[in-house]
């Protein structure tokens, strides 16, 4: 039986030698990639995936419906255009849409190499589940039985909830043993109503009449400081501060056991989706830089070349006031190349300030290419940016700050300044351009009060929002929930149980 | 496909905000404009879920390109994501298509709008089978094959039980599918508004404007229950003529006015095309109520009474307060009247906030 071919996603011959070809020129050159599976949808199912963020898997939620209607409608209105989704997966699974043209298809194939070896070798990748496909029909199966068994509309706001507090997780997290068990405490522990009788630590000594030199009653004291000090931080709960919100939610919320596991979901998808976000810039830049060595140098036809550089204009053009990440990350990637083939590195170029000298520095290192493989592996956005861009790529790249004219609400340059723009480049990216808060304390007042910290590091919180996002923590904890944060200077505690926000004096962290 | 589910579990958040909203979109006439084909467009402020998030104290941020300190950024064009995107800010209102019908039953909802009660002729009403959606269970005669057939298909080529060179299909109990179905109660009557207004001088842009808006969800409300919506428009001064909808919004006239002029047409107008044993005759009223003279008046009276009220199903009148007009046509109709006449609507519409309160007293009685 001969299937229509429209109805298949399967790849058309012709598509399926330049995807074998694509693949062994990315082999020799040295990308190292799971199995890459290719699959050709129309837009609609295009639109489809990239709403459910590359799983068609996935669990229901209305979220998902708003996404699609906005990404197709704005297909429709020829708005933008998603080429390509690739997941992170092993095999990573890829997805060409059909309507594209031949050479689109072939810088689409190639850029997926790119992101397919980020993902397999970045070291934020490290701990993600290579299984997410199945990971996430799991979920998804998982959340229908609940809508089942509870109810649609019950599942549906609890995912809301979970979904309000997604961006509560501890980014570092999966690279760090943090050593919180809790610990087998008799409630009963004399030592801690009255710890200065807890026995202090000292060192040997073997004769007696040493003992005042060895121990002498200042180092005593000391320690003993330091053993009543132990003693309070175990008082405390937690014993320090909890990035992992969610976690710390799931460990200790008094929740229902669907209510706990959709939560779970959540929360795991949420550091499945975080070194993707971590790695914009450079996953992109990589992907960018290997599309274009590959199609350039090996793949394209004469003919092809112009429709190529028309795309590609495409991808890397400038946008104002947002930065294009595929243009910055291809453009530092590039750079590094550059500085390292020339050999200009070390201490002895750090410390030249000849300008002229520093450009026309050439030692012939050729060390580039090693080096940006070196970068993919270690670095993320962060890292990325704060080693690597330099005064000369700011102003190759023609950077610029720019704040919104109070009155006109237009955004103006603000200026070129190499320092600034790398600042604010930073801000912008430190936890993804989210707050950082954390769990202080889940006995606050004594009265099993939910405290969190906002470290407020000169912007303040959209208070409105926090109130709201406050609400909903407070459904999950039950008890009161508050958040201590600044507001206008000052020290200020938001405080919610259940009926009316409060706006209460704050508390001066040490 | 799954994504239905979710697009319609959006749909219904969204026929919700669009409730929540109502009363901003009756008033402030942003929905007309932005009426195409049976579809409207609505904006509305972007569904978010709460998250800690920094405030905009001020907007600032880097980029990339060209001009010196204190030039404008020039806007780029979207780019070519991958789907990644979504993190940003920026985009803080959606617009959603809604048909105009489902507006109107929003519209209904939300102002507790009886069904309209048909004039008298119930045997016209048909039931309608509306087929819609795909039950386990149903009887045979209902079944859908092609469903079926996919079902029975899927399971055996997942079970391994599918053979290509022998596709034989058999499907079993859980794999069927019937077609599920809703039995509606369709009024096939046709029914026709005639709309007038009074377009004197002292009927400013501010005064059309809100007839203009009244009359667009008094023709949705009554599409939403008539199969066929005929709908006249009128205008008067002194004299009465019979114009297309874009002029009866947009001619400025002066002079004076004789309401019974437009009386007139409007009889002639019934008499021509709308037996009224076959219509459902709505007729609407606007003016600022400031008629010539009294005999005029009596003669408006007359004319209602003697036909326009028996053939129509509703005959409401609308006093758009207007700083010149004396206001008195009410005040006539509501002494020969009363407050509680089974055909009559009186009803004043002091500004924009009214309108919905006047679409309720027009559409309230279920005529």
């Amino acid at each position: 039986m001969v299937m229509d071919p429209r109805l298949t996603s399967d790849l058309t011959p012709e598509l399926k030698d330049i995807v074998m070809e694509i693949e062994s020129h990315a082999k020799n050159l040295g990308l190292d990639f799971f199995p890459t599976i290719f699959e050709m949808v129309d837009y609609q199912q295009m639109s489809e995936i990239a709403a459910y963020g590359g799983f068609p898997t996935r669990y229901p939620h209305w979220r998902f419906g708003m996404e699609y209607e906005r990404i197709a409608k704005s297909y429709e209105y020829g708005l933008s255009l998603i080429y390509e989704m690739v997941i992170n997966n092993d095999p990573c699974y890829a997805y060409l849409l059909r309507s594209n043209s031949l050479v689109d298809q072939k810088t689409v194939i190639a850029h997926v190499y790119g992101h397919c070896d980020f993902f397999k070798n970045n070291y934020c990748f490290s701990h993600t589940n290579r299984k997410t496909l199945d990971e996430m029909a799991n979920h998804g199966s998982r959340v229908r039985r609940y809508i089942e068994e509870i109810g649609h509309d019950e599942v549906e706001s609890f995912i809301d909830i979970c979904l309000s507090l997604e961006n509560l997780i501890d980014q570092h997290g999966p690279h760090i043993r943090r050593e919180y068990k809790p610990k087998d405490k008799d409630n009963y522990d004399e030592s801690l109503i009255s710890p200065d009788k807890l026995p202090v630590p000292k060192l040997p000594s073997l004769r007696g009449y040493m003992e005042g030199y060895i121990n002498p009653e200042s180092y005593l004291k000391e320690q003993q400081a330091k053993v009543i000090l132990e003693k309070e931080k175990e008082k405390k709960f937690p014993e320090s501060p909890v990035r992992d919100v969610l976690k710390f939610l799931l460990d200790y919320a008094p929740l229902s056991s669907w209510q706990r596991d959709v939560l779970a979901i959540v929360r795991e998808e949420a550091y499945y989706f975080a070194p993707q976000g971590q790695t914009k810039i450079m996953n992109e830049g990589w992907a960018v830089y290997w599309h274009s060595k590959i199609l350039t140098q090996l793949v394209l036809k004469d003919s092809e070349v112009i429709d190529y550089c028309d795309h590609y204009a495409g991808v890397v053009q400038m946008s104002g006031q947002r930065l294009n990440p595929y243009k910055l990350g291809v453009e530092l990637m590039r750079h590094i190349e550059k500085r390292w083939d020339r050999g200009q590195y070390g201490l002895e170029y750090t410390l030249c300030d000849d300008p002229l000298v520093r450009k026309n520095w050439n030692k012939s290192a050729n060390k580039g290419m090693e080096k940006i493989f070196e970068v993919r592996k270690f670095h993320n956005d962060i890292t990325f940016i704060d080693e690597f861009l330099d005064e000369d790529f700011c102003e190759e790249a023609k950077l610029f700050t720019w704040v919104q004219d109070r009155r006109s609400g237009q955004a103006i340059i603000h200026d070129r300044d190499f320092k600034t723009i790398k600042r604010e480049l930073l801000d912008t990216m430190t936890n993804f351009g989210h707050p950082l808060i954390d769990v202080i304390d889940g006995n606050f007042r004594n009265r099993g009060e939910l405290l969190l910290r906002h470290r407020h590091q000169g912007k303040d919180l959209k208070i409105d929002w926090a109130v709201e996002t406050l609400k909903n923590i407070q459904k999950v904890w039950n008890r009161p929930v508050n958040i201590a944060t600044v507001i206008e200077s000052e020290n200020k505690i938001i405080h919610f149980d259940g009926s009316e926000p409060r706006i209460e004096k704050g508390i001066q962290f040490e | 496909m799954k994504m239905e589910t979710d697009v319609n579990r959006f749909r219904k958040i969204v026929r919700g905000k669009i409730k929540d909203n109502l009363k901003r979109f009756i008033s402030s006439g942003e929905l007309i404009g932005r009426q195409g084909n049976k579809q409207v467009t609505i904006p509305l402020p972007r569904i978010d879920l709460p998250r800690f998030e920094f405030g905009n104290n001020q907007q600032r941020g880097v980029g990339q390109g060209e001009g010196e300190p204190g030039d404008a950024v020039s806007q780029g064009q979207p780019q070519p994501g991958d789907g990644e995107a979504g993190q940003k800010p920026g985009e803080h209102s959606m617009e959603v298509d809604v048909s105009l019908d489902e507006l109107a039953g929003i519209l209904g909802e939300e102002l507790g709008l009886p069904r309209i009660e048909d004039k008298g002729k119930k045997n016209i009403s048909q039931k309608k089978y509306k087929y819609q959606g795909v039950l386990r269970n149903g009887p045979e005669s209902l079944r859908n094959f092609k469903r079926t057939y996919k079902e029975a298909l899927k399971r055996q080529i997942s079970i391994g039980d599918y053979t290509p060179d022998r596709p034989i299909i058999i499907p079993i109990k859980e794999d069927k599918r019937y077609r599920s179905f809703r039995i509606e109660e369709k009024p096939e009557a046709s029914a026709v508004i005639i709309y007038m207004m009074d377009v004197s001088g002292s009927m400013g842009d501010e005064q059309k404007e809100i007839v203009r808006l009244t009359s667009f969800w008094l023709n949705a409300w009554l599409k939403h229950n008539y199969d066929n919506l005929d709908t006249r428009f009128i205008i008067h001064d002194a004299i009465a003529r019979e114009v297309d909808e874009h002029t009866f919004y947009h001619t400025k006239e002066s002079g004076g006015t004789l309401i019974s002029s437009a009386y007139k047409l409007c009889e002639k107008i019934i008499l021509e095309s709308y037996p009224s044993s076959e219509w459902n005759i709505y007729l609407f009223h606007f003016s600022d109520g400031d008629n010539w003279s009294g005999n005029d008046t009596n003669e408006c009276m007359t004319l209602l009474d003697n036909f326009l009220l028996p053939s129509s199903n509703l005959f409401s009148y609308g006093q758009v307060e207007s700083r010149y007009g004396s206001g008195q046509f009410l005040k006539d109709l509501e002494k020969h009247y009363g407050e509680q006449n089974e055909k009559v609507i009186i009803h004043q519409i002091k500004d924009r906030d009214g309108i919905m309160n006047a679409l309720r007293a027009f559409l309230g009685r279920g005529k």
